[in-house]
């Protein structure tokens, strides 16, 4: 009887496989491909839909959810895939240097002419004369804050500081609502170094000392090391402080809003200084069809359909002329369109030795570790 | 016969002594920027790292946890086996055993989440009768729940089969002859599971001591064991050397271990 109840779901399932297969490979002989490998949840549908309907080339859209699936994959080499978007630092930069990404062909990208230039020279600390990559969205990290639950733990914190977090005293009293943090060394610690006025780029063994000292001061406050869900269990009203990426915050506070429980989330970057990182348009050196991917990014930097991704996803693109198109109240939310003051005051970070990675990654493990 | 026996030795020499050779192999090269992150010379490579105390102490860690694990099944597991094998429902009871392998794991521990959260059952249940909520989740214990949990079968599968497999006359016999139930259970019984209890074991221990999920989603921050080490050396620091280095020597660990328990 159970034995049953298994094969006739899975006899069903294969005869619809085996229908679908039947439709998909006269498509597939004809048709033109495009692979795209990209962060879950960054992406709008209709972008994906309007580019197949306006050039016929079919988009495979794969997911991953973190940097060190990408990288592991496209250190291998062989991936299959023609356009991937890795984050500047640490996987664009170690991807340019390892010659894993194709120079892009700058004559079939006429819609990279709308890139802000200003942002764009900052990745070029990534990608010298940026010849591997174009800036899809970026951000900041950041805190996010339920700010009426804070107030109602500590009417006078200060909600524009790393001192909310990195201040033992503040800590203690943020943590009566709940902190979580970003389980990642490689975006927390530029953050600390900058708010201890080192460089953000230090490798420094004392330099590491003293951000390891600021972080275990802080770390019997700290609820819980989140990879993902940080932002989730905010929206849901079990934490009022989290440190993470500006978009994944916003994203939280919309959905917050549309539950309607009455929980108001807020992105702040802080004022001693918040770290810009770009998620970068690439092509793997051994892309399958390098053509499609071409015309897939140019498609992308149109200012008509970038400004739809920015309506979805809510992280800012680097396509100025995307202004007059982006809902209102993206447009004029501080935490995605930061006013110039504020922006004047972001910093890049160049890329880490394997060396310091190790050490880094050893400090944040004790850090973790000491409860 | 004999082909059968040359398709076997093909089949572990193609699948099983070949990747390990190629993973012993890889770590005698060195890490570089390039695809895949490999360069020559060959020397002595993630080997030489080998000797840094970190990777020592989350290599004893992983194999203190995976022994601990592997008793703990045992304790638990026994009792259980015994039951089943003289319950009159033994195909019902096993079939509720292996029950849980029909849901994913990710799943089942994402319930444990749910039960140990610090607005979880377990904690809902406390603030009813009063008491104050524990923090259970991320912490060892949480870790050694969700471990002897999703192993516990392993050591009652084998263990059950060897007690329903024995000949229960010995026992009768045991008994008739003047031998208290707990002589009976030390003279008779444990010695004819004994080949399922070292069976048990290896099946708990070797695939706990590189454990990584588990510890990850239910475990202390912090705590570094083998499995996650290796992982942050192959994907975090890209040294692959580092990561194949301490990979073999986790097998060779594993080894030694199952030959242990082979009584060798």
């Amino acid at each position: 009887m159970v034995v049953c109840g298994l094969i006739s779901p899975m006899g069903v399932s294969m005869r619809v496989l085996a229908l679908l297969l039947l439709f998909a490979f006269p498509a597939l002989a004809a048709d033109r491909v495009v692979n795209v490998y990209n962060w879950s949840d960054y992406i709008d549908p209709y972008a994906v839909a309007h580019f197949e309907r306006e050039t016929g080339i079919k988009v495979r859209y794969d997911l991953y959810d973190s940097l060190e699936t990408l990288e592991g994959k496209m250190l291998a080499g062989k991936t299959g895939y023609d356009v991937v978007v890795p984050t500047s630092e640490p996987t664009f930069s170690k991807l340019v240097r390892s010659g894993a990404l194709l120079p892009l062909a700058r004559a079939a990208l006429p819609n990279a002419a709308g890139l802000d230039a200003g942002l764009m020279k900052q990745v070029a600390s990534s990608d010298p004369g940026n010849a591997h990559g174009v800036i899809y969205l970026w951000g900041t990290i950041g805190l996010g804050v339920n700010e009426a639950r804070l107030r109602a733990v500590a009417p006078d914190a200060p909600l524009d500081s790393w001192d909310l977090l990195f201040k033992p005293e503040w800590a203690r009293k943020a943590a009566r609502c709940g902190i979580t943090m970003m389980d990642s060394a490689i975006d927390v610690i530029p953050s600390v170094l900058k708010y201890l006025g080192k460089s953000p780029d230090s490798t420094d063994a004392a330099d590491l000392a003293a951000v390891e000292k600021t972080l275990r001061a802080i770390r019997p406050h700290i609820r819980a090391f989140a990879s993902g869900g940080a932002v989730e269990a905010m929206a849901a009203g079990e934490t009022c402080l989290v440190l993470s990426y500006s978009g994944d915050v916003i994203q939280a506070a919309a959905r917050a809003d549309e539950a309607g429980q009455g929980v108001k989330l807020r992105y702040i970057a802080p004022k001693e200084g918040a770290q810009l990182w770009f998620d970068m348009l690439a092509i793997p050196k051994d892309a399958p069809h390098p053509a499609e991917a071409l015309e897939f990014i140019n498609f992308l930097l149109k200012p008509d359909v970038m400004a739809g991704i920015t309506n979805q996803v809510r992280y800012p693109n680097a396509i100025p002329a995307t202004a007059s198109a982006v809902a209102p109240e993206i447009a004029g939310d501080p935490g995605v369109y930061p006013p110039a003051e504020q922006r004047a005051r972001f910093f890049t970070i160049g890329p880490v030795p394997p060396d310091a990675t190790r050490a880094r990654a050893r400090m944040w493990s004790r850090f973790k570790g000491n409860g | 016969m004999r082909w059968l026996l040359g398709l076997s030795w093909a089949w572990l020499l193609l699948f099983v002594a070949a990747p390990a050779a190629i993973l012993a192999g890889i770590g005698l090269l060195s890490p570089a920027e390039t695809v895949p992150p490999l360069a020559l010379p060959i020397g002595l490579g993630g080997y030489g790292g080998l000797a840094d105390p970190f990777y020592l102490r989350a290599l004893l860690g992983s194999l203190a946890v995976a022994a601990a694990t592997a008793l703990l099944c045992l304790v638990l597991g026994y009792p259980m086996a015994l039951a089943i094998a003289r319950s009159a429902h033994r195909r019902l009871l096993l079939l509720l055993v292996m029950l849980p392998f029909w849901s994913g794991i990710l799943l089942r521990l994402i319930a444990w989440i749910g039960i140990f959260r610090d607005e979880g059952l377990i904690n809902a249940a406390l603030r009813g009768i009063g008491l104050a909520p524990l923090a259970l989740l991320h912490t060892d214990a949480a870790m050694m729940v969700g471990l002897v949990y999703c192993y516990l079968p392993f050591m009652i599968l084998p263990v059950e089969a060897r007690l329903a497999a024995a000949d229960g006359r010995l026992e009768m016999a045991a008994a008739d002859l003047g031998a208290r139930p707990w002589q009976v259970f030390r003279r008779i019984t444990w010695p004819l599971s004994l080949p399922g209890v070292r069976a048990g074991l290896a099946l708990v221990f070797i695939p706990v001591s590189g454990e990584y999920v588990i510890p990850d989603l239910l475990g202390a921050p912090g705590t570094p064991l083998i499995g996650r080490v290796i992982w942050d050396e192959f994907f975090q620091s890209a040294d692959w050397p580092q990561a194949t280095a301490l990979a073999t020597a986790l097998l060779a660990a594993m080894l030694a271990a199952a030959a242990l328990l082979r009584g060798r």
